[in-house]
């Protein structure tokens, strides 16, 4: 049955469009802000949706007078961190519950998931007395440390369900031939389950690179502080905002999450559907 | 050689997510500030906040907030998965561009907001001008009822794509021959949505609600970029009003106390969560 185009276009195209113009308006709004100079900005005359003149005046001001780049690779280093300290804790748990079936595997399985419900904003004031007592505050080793309980529950799911795909006979061809189980687990498993490891990895990293609330809470001092509250805190001072800049850093901090995202959508959509289903 | 592969996990999540958790209701009952330890207290705590006008405020705004919200991405996210579960040219790439709300850090495009909400310089205060609709600059965020409903549109962008992509895995799983044999039996539209898509879909879908609902009701980020709360409090969360109270404020003990209002949610969300997971297998 072929649709009449009319038809097409009013129950496809045209919610299609108005969805995405919606959902990508904010970022055109941040996209021409940042290239705007403060005369442009701030003048009524001009239509807001142009850019007259563009400049690069913000990204200069960005670089030049704040702690941007800092804040950057403060992100990097927590985010890289905390991901691979989640990854290999979830890969030996989620193989441990799916494979080497103990008496409370099932228990800790559902238990690992629930704390992914767990929010932020119940755990912040107790973990900030539990930062404090171990020294860690200020230090970006203290989010290092508590990125992953947001990052295991999630990737240990994630990676139970891929194990339960991957067929159990050639572990127990290896093991039969006599190699160790840390061996099969080495050599065999996490090579067959690098897609899961992938996709577990991406969400990791993005979910670190966008931690907020306890970035916030922890860390004080300006060159310790990650993108997210660096911008907020040190672009924001009472009533002066600096928009231009602002819009910029948003900008420019969202380019690594958006670049991993695209060279591995596919792995992301899979991880989202894939939590979601198991 | 089990318990061993799963003890790295298990120390972490122990020390800094069961802990924390039990530690943060303790210290609802006590008197602690910020570097001291505190007494017990009792219900002190508790007592006083039911007492306070504005604990009822955030409260109702609480509720409020998550209720619009995780209405409106549940309505306008189902009807973009419905809409995007066909085939046409350009697909993945649609898909993707869809998602792209949900993983940009949302302390970044809550920025964008603020600046998009700005009463003199807004891009839709200019078209509405232009287009004759207002004679006069709307103030979104000063007015509380305004800031109320911004901060709940910036939300709803922000969640949509999750519970698009969400249920459009579940959509795909249905079997087009269902529809084929509704539409042989004279069902429309609407009837095989009701009788074929819902059904199948509802396992999911209550599964994506549980988790946006429990995620707005402790919301943090949106509001305490956008508004910090304001006006005269209107737009505090539970979640903003316990940061405000312990971290700027220094009030450990009470911060904890109104953290510990998410619990309830907490409790009902996971057990929701629970009944569907274990049906599903």
């Amino acid at each position: 049955m072929r649709e009449r185009w009319v038809e097409k276009f009013i129950k496809f195209y045209l919610p299609l469009l108005v969805f995405l113009f919606v959902l990508l308006f904010p970022f055109y709004w941040m996209f021409i802000t940042a290239f705007k100079s403060d005369g442009e900005l701030y003048n009524l005359k001009l239509n807001p949706f142009l850019i007259h003149e563009p400049t690069l005046h913000n990204v200069i001001m960005l670089f030049k007078e704040t702690l941007f780049n800092q804040w950057m690779v403060n992100t990097f280093f927590v985010s890289i961190l905390a991901t691979l300290l989640s990854l290999g804790a979830s890969l030996l748990a989620a193989y441990s519950i799916q494979r080497l079936r103990f008496r409370t595997s099932g228990t800790i399985g559902i238990s690992i998931f629930f704390g992914y419900l767990v929010p932020p904003t119940i755990l912040f004031i107790p973990l900030a007395t539990i930062i404090f007592e171990l020294k860690l505050w200020d230090s970006l080793w203290s989010l290092v440390l508590v990125y992953p309980t947001f990052l295991i529950p999630f990737c240990t799911w994630l990676l139970m369900g891929y194990f339960k795909s991957i067929p159990k006979e050639m572990e127990e061809c290896a093991m039969i031939d006599g190699a160790s189980r840390f061996r099969v687990f080495w050599q065999i498993v996490v090579p067959l389950a690098l897609p899961g490891i992938l996709s577990a990895g991406i969400f990791a990293f993005t979910l670190s690179w966008n931690e907020f609330l306890y970035a916030l809470t922890f860390i004080s001092t300006n060159t310790q502080k990650t993108v997210p509250v660096g911008l907020i805190t040190e672009l924001v001072r009472g009533d002066v905002y600096h928009w231009g800049p602002l819009m910029t850093g948003a900008l420019l901090a969202s380019v690594p999450v958006a670049l991993v995202y695209s060279f591995f959508v596919e792995h992301y959509v899979a991880g989202m559907t894939g939590a979601l289903k198991e | 050689m089990g318990v061993a592969f799963v003890t790295p996990a298990m120390i972490l999540l122990l020390l800094f997510l069961a802990y924390p958790l039990i530690l943060g209701i303790w210290l609802g009952f006590t008197n602690a500030l910020v570097g001291r330890k505190g007494e017990f207290i009792g219900l002190g705590n508790y007592i006083s906040l039911l007492k306070d006008a504005l604990f009822w405020k955030v409260t109702y705004f609480t509720f409020l907030y998550t209720i619009a919200a995780v209405f409106f991405k549940l309505l306008l996210g189902f009807a973009l998965a419905i809409v995007l579960n066909r085939d046409f040219r350009a697909k993945g790439f649609v898909r993707a561009t869809v998602l792209l709300p949900w993983i940009i850090p949302t302390v970044l495009s809550a920025i964008c907001f603020w600046w998009l909400f700005d009463t003199t310089f807004s891009g839709i205060t200019w078209v509405l001008i232009k287009a004759g609709l207002i004679s006069h600059k709307i103030d979104y965020l000063g007015d509380p009822l305004n800031a109320q409903i911004c901060l709940i549109i910036a939300n709803v962008w922000r969640g949509i794509p999750f519970f698009t992509i969400g249920l459009l895995a579940g959509l795909q799983t249905i079997n087009p021959t269902l529809y084929e044999a509704a539409s042989i039996d004279g069902a429309g539209g609407w009837y095989r949505f009701r009788h074929v898509t819902l059904p199948l879909v509802s396992p999911l879908l209550a599964v994506v609600t549980t988790f946006s609902a429990i995620w707005t009701f402790a919301d943090f980020q949106l509001i305490w970029v956008i508004t910090k709360g304001g006006p005269a409090n209107a737009t505090h969360l539970y979640g903003t009003l316990s940061f405000q109270r312990a971290i700027p404020g220094g009030q450990f003990g009470e911060g904890a106390a109104i953290s510990a209002f998410i619990l309830p949610v907490l409790v009902v969300c996971v057990l929701i969560c629970y009944k569907y997971m274990r049906r599903e297998e």
